[in-house]
């Protein structure tokens, strides 16, 4: 079965476009123990599609199906584990992902209001990303840093006692 | 190193014990919030004002995991290793190093922060009468560096590995799990012994020992604290639990927002297979046990445990129902044990000083520690570790120190989503599994959010609601559909829209959803509700028959207008993100009421008191 992706709009076939990426996610799915059992086989979708999305950024149909293909399983399955799990995304993130804490803690402690001035300022909504890809906004559940809530992370950086006053500057540092 | 029986373990643990030490050692924080506040510099700065007073020899620095300080990281703590004298530091900068390395471990430095311990190990000190922690779970936890596992072995590591694989058999290693009475620890409460022994009994050539670290209350973070801290007691104990129900294969389920404990235990379990206590054979004994690590992909339900396997097997991370139990037809259809981070930390120290030790500590009916992750409006933030049947009241007053900003103390909940919020007349209840069930709530993971007098329980409790809602995975209609309504009905009270009706049939459905939703998550999604139901009635009252909310928090029932205090000094003014007020200088302002957002921001910045906020 060939890719048919890249004549959907906005989903550009990334296993053709980029071999050198294709290749280094053919390497890691080729180096699992895989067994005859399909069934077991597809113990490794999940650690396949971090691998997937930690090369490609993200995860668009053709890489899917890439993936299916290597593990012998139907599309419809890769698809219904991307589409339950928050983690994997099918759309292209900003090159910094906002992250705002909304745990308990940071809850509490005013997240609410961060996000709403990060929407203010960056003109989108949660789960979306800018127009220039620069930014995308998201929320996360608790990453265990509730002593400095509320909490931001951008990219891996962890921003403790955010106040509304700090969005701005928190945008500055993420310098191209 | 291989280690290849008993003897060698021995005879090498001795070998490392008595290796001079250096006059003086340094832990250094180095948890996932320790760097998050900047622990690093700290320690770079230890390094080089060592390396430049050449006191390399005088001084050995060790990075540890969280010591529990939250709410003063990056902490170090500095111990005279011939006199046992220590202080711990808190808040440290690094213009601070050099002053605190100079003082050395028997004054502390001028212009410094230092912390008082609250903690005794029950495993070798006597408890002195101001600690209020007792730690198991954490015994080594910000005291050992947790990617060297010689140090580990040095605290008594992996000697009830080889108690049980060279004197036990697995019965007797069930038995006496059973004996101790643990009970799980990630919420539900189950005998763990129980759960071993039904797996044991299934005769099968496969089985497996599963760990769930898939820490996901938001709030709780003591599952981190342990990976990160002292990862090989986790390894330990799982092939403890292989031996006793006959797996050979240990599989630990962590969530990918961990990064940092994913990494070290990467580098435990190589350093584990490296040694021997882990593979083949172990300790001669004929046992093979391996460990291998799949990890989560951001799905809250995937902490029950029907869920977790299918999220294992690569499947979406629905529950089903049981039975049956996965101890009968687990992973891949086999045997399996399903036991949490914290509930393993605990089987290596029964195992080597036996049950009765273990029962002598806690409440005849729930033994031993629980960890509890303090947050919110709490002075001192942090992780603790107390024996059951503690007062609420000790911990939050003594340990956490109050409420911060002098502040009333309103509720504390527990249990995350699940959970409920318990009031202060409550705070003097001894706490353990039944009575916080008794009191509405439930011990869950052990996240504990202090709350004050801002907070308004009717939009608490619309916050956990959000949360069951983004999480519940839509497979049975009560928790998919009945959680929605749920919600609205709270948005309704929150922006004022409600009526008394609103309120019954809130009460309805909640306990129509506990009593039918398929898993542990919808069962329990409800009991934010109807907790703060009971609790605070009279906040649900207010919301709907006055239109107000006493905690000011509900944007919609609350609104700013500027008194005739305002001097017009145009701070407001200048603050507001909408630019809705307007005004002279000098000159009365005014707030646009159709433009205000209601942030209150202006409330804030006002020196006068000149807004009122109704």
């Amino acid at each position: 079965m060939s890719c048919t992706c890249d004549k959907m709009p906005g989903n550009d076939n990334l296993i053709e476009a980029y071999p050198e990426k294709r290749a280094e996610l053919e390497a890691y799915i080729n180096s699992l123990p895989l067994s005859d059992s399909p069934d077991r086989n597809r113990g490794f979708l999940i650690q396949s599609l971090h691998k997937a999305q930690g090369v490609f950024g993200y995860l668009p149909g053709c890489v899917q199906l890439y993936v299916a293909d290597k593990l012998k399983l139907h599309l419809s399955e890769v698809y219904g584990v991307i589409s339950f799990y928050s983690f994997f995304t099918e759309k292209p993130m900003g090159r910094y992902k906002i992250n705002v804490c909304t745990g308990t803690a940071c809850f509490v402690k005013g997240a609410n209001k961060i996000v709403d001035e990060f929407k203010r300022f960056l003109n989108i909504q949660e789960g979306e990303t800018t127009s220039d890809g620069k930014f995308s906004l998201g929320a996360l559940r608790c990453v265990g840093a509730c002593s400095l809530a509320p909490v931001v992370m951008v990219n891996e950086r962890v921003y403790g006692n955010v106040t509304a006053k700090l969005v701005p500057e928190i945008l500055n540092d993420c310098a191209e | 190193m291989f280690i290849a029986s008993k003897d060698a373990l021995n005879s090498y643990a001795a070998k490392i014990k008595g290796a001079a030490s250096a006059e003086t050692t340094i832990l250094v924080s180095m948890g996932t919030c320790g760097i998050a506040a900047g622990t690093t510099p700290v320690l770079k700065a230890i390094r080089s004002e060592i390396a430049e007073r050449n006191l390399q020899n005088a001084i050995d620095v060790i990075e540890v995991g969280c010591m529990g300080l939250c709410h003063c990281e990056p902490s170090i703590e500095i111990i005279n290793n011939n006199t046992g004298k220590r202080i711990i530091y808190g808040d440290v900068a690094e213009s601070q190093v050099a002053a605190i390395i100079a003082a050395g471990s028997d004054t502390p430095a001028q212009g410094t922060r230092t912390v008082e311990r609250t903690w005794y190990y029950p495993e070798f000190e006597t408890k002195p009468a101001s600690a209020l922690q007792a730690k198991i779970v954490l015994r080594n936890t910000g005291r050992i560096n947790p990617e060297k596992i010689d140090e580990y072995i040095a605290e008594d590591g992996y000697q009830a590995l080889a108690k049980a694989l060279t004197g036990m058999k697995p019965d007797e290693v069930v038995n006496e799990i059973v004996a101790s009475g643990l009970r799980g620890r990630g919420g539900g409460g189950f005998p763990t012994g129980k759960k071993w022994q039904f797996a044991a009994v299934q005769k099968n050539d496969e089985k497996f020992m599963i760990c769930n670290a898939d820490e996901g209350d938001p709030g709780a973070f003591m599952d981190r604290a342990v990976l990160e801290g002292d990862p090989h007691s986790v390894l330990e104990a799982m092939a403890i639990g292989g031996y006793a129900i006959g797996a050979h294969v240990g599989v630990i389920y962590i969530r990918a927002e961990y990064p940092l404990a994913v990494k070290r235990l990467q580098i435990a379990i190589e350093q584990a297979r490296e040694y021997g206590l882990l593979g083949k054979n172990i300790f001669n004994s004929g046992f093979d046990f391996n460990i291998e690590i799949k990890y989560g992909a951001g799905a809250f339900v995937c902490g029950e445990e029907t869920a977790l396997i299918h999220s294992i097997e690569g499947m979406r991370g629905e529950p089903t129902f049981k039975p049956p139990f996965p101890a009968i037809q687990g992973l891949w259809k086999k045997p399996t044990v399903v036991n949490n981070v914290e509930t393993y930390a605990n089987v290596c120290a029964i195992i080597r000083k036996g049950a009765d030790w273990f029962k002598s500590i806690g409440t005849a009916g729930s033994p031993g520690t629980k960890v509890f992750a303090l947050a919110g409006k709490v002075s001192k933030v942090g992780l603790v570790e107390v024996p059951m049947g503690i007062k609420l009241r000790d911990i939050i007053f003594s340990l956490g120190d109050g409420i911060k900003d002098g502040k009333a103390f309103k509720a504390v909940q527990t249990g995350g989503p699940s959970g409920g919020c318990i009031t202060s007349k409550s705070l003097d209840t001894p706490i353990d599994y039944e009575t916080l069930k008794g009191l509405g709530s439930m011990m869950g993971s052990g996240g504990m959010i202090v709350m004050d007098e801002d907070d308004c329980m009717v939009n608490v409790a619309r916050f956990f609601l959000e949360f069951t809602l983004d999480e519940s995975c839509g497979k049975c209609t009560p928790c998919r559909i009945g959680n929605r309504r749920l919600f609205e009905m709270l948005n309704e009270i929150c922006d004022g829209r409600a009526t008394m009706e609103t309120l019954d049939k809130l009460k309805n459905l909640s306990r129509t959803i506990k009593d039918t939703a398929l898993c542990g998550l919808g069962q329990t999604s409800p009991n934010p509700v109807l907790s703060t139901m009971v609790n605070f009635e009279d906040e649900y009252l207010a919301h709907i028959q006055e239109g107000k909310c006493p905690a000011g928090v509900c944007a919609n029932l609350i609104h700013y207008e500027i008194n005739d205090k305002c001097v017009g000094c145009t701070l407001c003014a200048r603050n507001c993100p909408v630019s809705c007020i307007s005004g002279d200088r000098k000159q009365k302002h005014y707030i646009d009421q159709t433009k205000c957002v209601k942030c209150g921001v202006c409330y804030q910045a006002c020196k006068f008191h000149a807004i009122d906020k109704n």
